[in-house]
This record gives structure tokens, sequence and C-alpha cells, in this order.
């Protein structure tokens, strides 16, 4: 871990400049210093990257949904709106900064920070390129899908907070709905891990030679699926339902407060599409462009698939969102696991041609257990459209001349 | 082991983002589910029909524009037919046929805003509105060529329509009646089989045909319950009667239902809007008659057929310039008399869908 | 095209059924007592024959000495029409039974009279203002009703 941050260039040349060149000389045992005012520089610049990104992940967004529903999309604030982020951060910080009478204080002013910390948390292990992360866990998977259940407690505790009965339903409906996702998330993760053998982020992504999207479909499916409930992103967004309940969970935070809720959903969106890139998409690899700039494109696709979803279907309620985790996700989860499970005894090592094998099984298995599983959790639903044309009412004439 | 729970009123609205305009509902809820809802309109309540007392009749045509502000054609066809009822007066027949082409333009574009807003309150955020605004832009630009104005259009006048109709409207017209129908199944290949949309609507909120009846529900509301009553084949006006078109009636009586109906009305009206353009004749579009009149005393009442419902104003005339009273029947705010028996035992998430659906429109409710 | 039922047709079928129900009747409209008005909408209603299952609106006019409570309504499977009337003497609270018993659809409809005209209906099951506020004073669609001057302060409603 510390020796992976020491071969990282920016570290080692802040920590050689403080401890040459700031720390005046005969000092000694001032290494901690340097070490910790290098970690703070980088954990700087990856923060600030990720808030940057952020923002303009948001402004991308907006572009795109405006053009699935034909409009431009905001172009005004700087040249083709590209400072549109700009403008909105500047609007939220001079908001007025409410706080209902009946609120609890505490509770209302740590969910904001509790989710930003979350998000933040997650940042620490991703690696953005060869070699270049702030810390590589060899608990990765673990680890975020411990940190992103915290994500849930913030919600509640934005909700309960409010002292407002919308914001309640919201919270409500939000945190049954992650703690449903949470497990066939888990058991998508867990299916790569079998196939890998190491829950480190590095080494799923050093030991993908074919992209796992095409060995495990099943996993990315319910991966996918999964964690658009669990980012709140539509169809699962019922926890700001913005037509039912205006806006769940945080309709009683203004200002910046507020901003930090935006930013840390939009913060999780990306980095759930890096957590994809990472385990399905192969990360960085490929060697066509440098490694760094080949993962935000992968990044940015993969976020783009949320803007779409989002733009194209309508909400779910939330008996069905709860149906659908436990009825469907759930058991296409575990059918994952087994065949992983199955494939990993058999093949413990498996070549190129192996891997298209098991994807060309794995396949198979997706598309049976998704027509399984649908036809059965449906209830017949797809009843045939059927609006009856009539002609004239009975009892009725048709051409009797004006009154 | 059952959770002592505790039924919690909720106020929805008046501002809220999903009440077709200022409408508010305590609702009351054991969890998600409802249990008990009260309707509190009046939010907007302009007192049109006391205004409309001490203005002269055609001074209440723009009045009437303002009532449904979705569909302000039907709602002056409806006022100035019952008018000419009071003055037993004939209307030429292009007049005719230029109301019967803007009210069914307008029947589209308010079934357009029905069917877009439905979507929206389901939660597919603001896609298909903006694909529904984008056909009723062109609808609004050929009003605007008609009359002048694209939203309160005051163009229906006592003895037919404004004025005859410009020379650049009937090729945008025909422009129009050729894309609308390839845009139309657009809409209906995205939307009707849409599984989620399917699952949140289907079996939701059905209502019962007897009940609807009973409940004095008119317009699509009605008709999706399975009754075929229609209006414009039942006691035609204009002439509805020399068109051919069919009624489309819906099958089950649940939001999907209510949702589709629309959609087959869409493609009703533009079987019309052909057939108008095919049969129309030059003539004079205005019945002649003096500034100022004074009806005979009597009453009259016309029902229309509008987006909405049954529309119709009843005029009372005592002899002077303007009515002594005008009520409007106004079928946004009787078909709110069944909204508590369709929403309880429903959810949360199906009561802004449910009232959607009923596609009422503030400015009619509470006049 | 819907017929409608004239008055004195309608006045024959319910002088059959319920003689002391009608008081007059012209080409228009039956002017029914107001007392009978629900038996004669049970019975216009109920019965098969003239089946007028739709209410299609209570409208309500006032003529100075009196008020008139019109009633529309229609038949859907013989496609007719009819119209009643009500007369209201009494300016102060005049009681009119209420009819949503036998159509669900007065309920409002009565709830918009009682607001805007001041008639009351006995036996409805909540009749409450609709599209004003409860505390406001004074009928405003009745023809002698005159705004209090400025500067007036209301009780703020509910």
């Amino acid at each position: 871990m510390e020796g992976a941050l020491r071969d990282n260039t920016i570290f080692s040349s802040v920590y050689d400049f403080v401890l040459n060149h700031v720390v005046p000389d005969g000092w000694d045992g001032w290494e901690w210093a340097a070490y910790g005012i290098a970690a703070m520089s980088v954990i700087m610049l990856v923060v600030n990257s990720l808030f940057a990104l952020t923002t303009w992940y948001t402004y991308f967004e907006r572009r795109l949904l405006g053009r699935f529903q034909n409009r431009i999309g905001p172009n005004r604030a700087g040249p083709f709106g590209l400072l549109q982020p700009i403008a909105d951060a500047i609007k939220l910080l001079t908001k007025e900064d409410t706080l209902p009478r009946a609120s609890d204080r505490l509770i209302f002013n740590v969910a904001p920070v509790l989710m930003l910390a979350t998000t933040f948390m997650i940042v620490a292990v991703i690696p953005f390129g060869e070699g270049s992360f702030l810390a590589d866990l060899n608990i990765g998977i673990l680890y975020i899908s411990g940190v992103s259940s915290m994500a849930v407690i913030a919600i509640l505790m934005a909700g309960w907070a409010s002292a407002n009965k919308y914001a309640m339903f919201g919270s409500m409906r939000a945190v049954a709905a992650l703690i449903s996702y949470e497990i066939p998330v888990v058991l998508s993760l867990l299916s790569v891990v079998i196939l890998t053998g190491s829950m480190s982020l590095v080494d799923i992504v050093e030991g993908q030679s074919l992209p796992y999207l095409l060995v495990l479909p099943l996993a990315f499916l319910v991966f996918v699926v999964g964690i658009s409930a669990e980012l709140n992103r539509p169809p699962f967004d019922l926890a700001e339902a913005e037509s039912e309940i205006i806006a769940g969970y945080h309709t009683e935070y203004s200002g910046m407060k507020f901003g930090i809720f935006q930013l840390a959903e939009f913060a999780n969106v990306l980095l759930a599409s890096a957590i994809i890139t990472l385990i399905f998409l192969q990360g960085w690899r490929w060697a066509i462009l440098p490694s760094h700039l080949w993962f935000l494109l992968k990044v940015f696709g993969t976020a783009t698939l949320f803007i779409w979803i989002r733009a194209t279907l309508p909400r779910l309620r939330i008996d069905q969102v709860l149906a659908f985790a436990w009825k469907f996700l759930l058991p296409l989860g575990l059918i994952n696991v087994l065949a992983a499970a199955i494939e990993k005894l058999v093949w413990a090592d498996p070549s190129n041609s192996e891997l298209l094998l098991m994807a060309t099984i794995n396949w198979g298995v997706a598309i049976v257990a998704v027509a399984v599983f649908a036809t059965a959790v449906n209830n017949g639903r797809h009843v045939p459209v059927h609006t009856v044309i009539a002609g004239v009412p009975p009892g009725v004439s048709s051409a009797e001349g004006v009154y | 082991m059952a959770l002592n729970t505790q039924p919690v009123t909720i106020n929805i609205g008046p501002h809220h983002p999903s009440t077709h305009g200022v409408f508010r509902m305590r609702v009351t809820f054991d969890g998600e589910n409802i249990q008990d809802m009260e309707m509190v309109v009046g939010y907007l309540h302009r007192g049109t029909e006391k205004l409309a007392e001490e203005r002269q009749y055609t001074q209440v045509i723009t009045l009437t524009d303002r009532l449904d502000y979705v569909a302000s054609m039907t709602n002056n066809q409806a006022f100035v037919l019952s008018c000419e009822q009071l003055l037993h007066m004939q209307v030429p027949e292009r007049g005719m046929y230029l109301r019967v082409i803007a009210a069914e333009l307008q029947r589209i574009a308010s079934h357009l805003i029905g069917i877009g807003f439905f979507l929206q309150d389901l939660g597919a955020f603001a896609t298909p509105v903006m694909y529904c605004f984008r056909e009723r832009e062109r609808i609004l630009d050929l009003f605007e060529m008609l009359c002048g104005a694209r939203v309160t259009v005051s163009y229906m006048r006592i003895g037919g329509v404004f004025a005859d109709t410009p020379d650049d409207f009937w090729p945008a017209y025909r422009r129009l009646l050729d894309d609308l129908p390839n845009y139309i199944d657009e809409l209906d290949r995205l939307l009707s089989t849409n599984e989620i949309l399917l699952i949140r609507t289907k079996n939701v909120a059905i209502l019962d045909p007897a009940q609807a009846i009973n409940g004095s529900i008119t317009g699509p509301v009605l008709r999706s319950t399975g009754v075929a009553w229609d209006l414009r084949k039942a006691n035609p006006y204009d002439v509805y009667d020399r068109l051919k078109f069919d009624v489309p009636v819906g099958a089950v009586g649940d939001n999907y239902d209510r949702f589709a109906i629309r959609l087959a009305e869409i493609r009703q009206s533009l079987r019309m809007l052909q057939q108008c353009a095919i049969q129309i004749e030059p003539g004079p579009v205005r019945a002649t008659m003096e500034m100022l009149f004074r009806p005979p005393p009597g009453e009259a009442y016309v029902p229309i057929e509008s987006p909405k419902g049954e529309l119709g104003f009843y005029l009372v005339s005592d002899g002077s310039i303007a009515p002594y009273r005008c009520h409007v029947r106004a079928p946004s705010y009787i078909n709110l008399s069944l909204l508590k028996e369709m929403l309880v035992g429903w959810k949360l998430a199906d009561m802004i869908v449910t009232f959607g659906s009923i596609d009422i429109n503030m400015g009619e409710v509470d006049r | 095209m819907t017929t409608a039922v004239s008055g004195q047709d309608l006045a024959d079928i319910l002088r059959q059924r319920l003689p002391e129900a009608v008081v007059a009747s012209d080409d228009v409209a039956v002017l029914v007592r107001v007392d009978s008005i629900v038996a004669v909408c049970s019975f216009l209603q109920g019965n098969p024959e003239q089946d007028f299952k739709l209410l299609n609106s209570i409208t309500s006019v006032d003529y100075i000495d009196h008020f008139e409570l019109v009633y529309r309504i229609t038949s859907l499977d013989h496609n007719a029409s009819a119209v009643l009337k009500l007369r209201v003497v009494g300016r102060d609270e005049p009681t009119v039974p209420s009819v949503s018993s036998v159509w669900a659809g007065a309920n409002l409809q009565e709830r918009e009279v009682y607001d805007l005209m001041g008639i009351h209906f006995s036996g409805h099951p909540n009749l409450k203002r609709v599209f004003l506020w409860e505390g406001f004073q004074g009928h405003p669609l009745r023809r002698d009703y005159l705004e209090p001057p400025l500067p007036y302060t209301w009780p703020q409603g509910g």
C-alpha cells in the first residue's frame, strides 16, 4: 500500500520537496510531516478532479437529456454552456441556508456530510490508470460495498431530521430500496471475485484477459440494474420522485447542503460507472490510448448509459421495485454465482479459448434464466392492448341534421 | 407480528409539481396506502360566471377562453352554440366546418398535453412531454394563422367564426395531416407497450361503468369504462353528423385505458380533419348580425363534447345585452366527483397517476 | 339526435306515479314541488322506461323573488334528455332536499350551488363551501351580493 503511494510521482516530488527544502536543516524526524503534506496534496488532486468531473458530468447529463427531449440543454453560461456548473455552484452558495424549526439540527447538518464522506472513501480505492491509485486494498470490493451502505444511513438521517412528512416518505422508500438491492449487487460482485480469486480492484483489472462483460453477462446485468437502484437513478428514483413527493429526502435542504446532496449523487453515479468499467470492461487496458484517458472514456461511456435510461423510462412503484429486487434479481444473482463457482472449479486458470467457452455457456445461462424468471414474475401482465373502437352508440342515429 | 402504525394525513398541493395547476388534496395514508382523501379547490376561482353577467355576449367569449385554458377553442364553441340557440340563428356552412376543424385540432392539442403529462406523472422525466409538445407547437402555429393567438384564442363568434382562413393555412394544414399519423404511431410504439407503463397503470383505479354514469362522469373517462356515449354522435352539433368517425371505447376503465383512449381519439380526430378538408366549400364564415344585440328572453343550453367531457353553457336571457345568468357545466369539476372512490385503497404513487389520468384543468374546475 | 322530452310529456308521466309532485310544466321543463324532488329523481333514475341515469348538471338562477334550481338529466340508453326545475322562495337559508343519494355526481354540484348561491341542501353528506373558504360571508352569485367596502379583513380559511 504505502509502497504504491511512494511510487506516485506527485507524492514523491512533494515529499522530497518538503523534506529537502521546507524542513530546515538539522531538524530530524520530520518525515511524518512531509508524508502528511505530500499525501494531502495527492488527495486534494484526486478529490478536486472528482469534483470537477462530477460538475461537468451534470452539464453533460443536462445536454444529453435535452437532446433526447428534442431541445438543446444549457447553452447560455459560457461557450456552449460550459460554465453552467460554475453558475449553479455560485447560485447554491449564495442561497439562504434554511433550517426547519422542528428539525434535529445536528443530524440535519451531518447528513449531507456523511453522504459525501462515503463517496470520498470509495474514491480512495479506485485505480484511475496504470499504477495510479490512492490505495490498493486487498479487500477492495468488500470495502466498497461496506462503505456504500453508509449512504443509506445518510439518507435516513436527512429524511428524519427534516421533520417533513414528504421527506420521511422519501427516505423510508429509499432505505427499503437500497437495502434490498445491496444483495443482488454484492452477489454479482461475488461472481467476479470468484473468477478472479482476489478482491483487490487492481488485480481484477489485471486479471481480465477477456472483459467480464462477455464472460459474466448476468453479473453485468444484475450489477447495472442493481446499482441504478442504489444510486436512486430512474427508473428507481422513487426516493426523489419529483412528481409525487417533490424532492423526497432532500426537500428541506437549500443552498450548498442541497448542493452537496446533488454532488454526492452524481459523484456516486460516476464512481459506479468507474466500478463497472474496472470490473466488467477491463478498466484502463488496451494500449491504444494512455491508460488514464482510456479509463475516462470508458467511465463516461458507462455514465451515458445511465443518462439514456433516465431519459427513456418512467418510474416504478415502491412495491414493484422491491418485488423486482427480491423475486428477479436475487435468483439471477444466485444462479450467476453458482455458474461462476462451477466454472472456476472446472477451469482453475482458464486460457483464452476456455474463457470463450465459459462466456458462451454463461450467455446461454443468462438468456435462459432471464426468460424463465421474467415470465415467472410477470403475473401475465402482458394483456394485449385493447381499446375497442365502437361505431355509433346504441339507440342513436347519426344523421339528423343540425338543431 | 403486527406493527402498531398510525395513519398520517398529508397535504398534497396546492404548490406541487404534479397537480395540473393549483389543486389541493388532504390524503390520509397508512404507510403508502391511501385511506381517505378530501379535495380542496378554489385556488383559481375568478368569478367567471359573475363577470359574465356584466359583459355583452360577445365580450363573454374572451372570458370563456380562460376556462379550460388548454382547450379554448371548444370553450368558445360551447358558448357560441348556446348563444345561437338563444337567438334562433343559423350559421353558414363554411363557418360550421371551420369550427369543427378548430375544435378537432384543439382536441388533438389537449389530448397531447394529457398524454404527455400523464407520463410525466409516471416519472418519465419530460421526454414524452417534449415529444407531445413538438406536435402541439405545429397546431398552435395553425391557430396563430387562424386568429392570431395560440392559447386563448377567442376565434369563434356568435354566428360563425372570426374570419376566413388565410392563404398559407391550408398548405400548413395538409402538411400537418400528412405528418401527424406517423407521429402518433411513433408515440404509440414507444408508449403503449412499455413494460413499466403497463405495470404501473394496468388494473389500477378501475372505474365501474354504472358507478361512472351515476357520478356524472362524461368524456374520455366515461368512455374508458366501456360506455359509448359521445355527444358528437348522440346529439350532433355543427357538422359532426356529416363526418364519419368511430368512438373509441375502453374495456376495463383503469388508468391505462384512460391513457390509450386519448391516443385513439387523436386518430379519430385526424380522420375528421381529413374529411373536413375535403368537404369544406367557399362561402361566408359568419352570419351577419348587429353589433349590440338583445336576445329575446329565454334560456339555452347546448352541450358539446370537449376534450375533457360534456361542456355546456346554460344561458338565461332577460332581453338585455348581457346574459342574466351564465352557468358553465364544467366537465373537469364534475369528473372529480368520484376521485375519492377511485383513489381509496391504492398507493401514494398511484394517486398522482390516477389524478393525471382523469386529465382535468384547474381553470375549468374553479372557473 | 337526443330527444328532448318536453315538459308536458314528462309531467304526464310523473302525474301517473307521483300526482302531487308536479306544479307546472312548459315546453322545456317540469316544475316540481320542492319536497318531492328526491322521489321524482329516484323514480326517473330507477324506472327502466325512463332510465335517466346520467345527471348532467344542477344549476341555480337568482330571479330576485325566488331561486330556481335546474336539473338536467339524460338517459343514455334511450338517448333522451329532460329538465326538472325547482322554485325556492325565501332568501334567508333556503333549503332543498339533496339528490346526492340518487346520483353521486350531485355531491360536488350541490356544494357549488350552496357556496355561490346560498341554497342549503338537506341530507347532503358534506355541505361545505368549495370555491370560497370557510368563513367567507355572503354568496357572490346572488343578484343582491355586494362586496363589503374596503378595507375589510376576513377570517382566514382552512
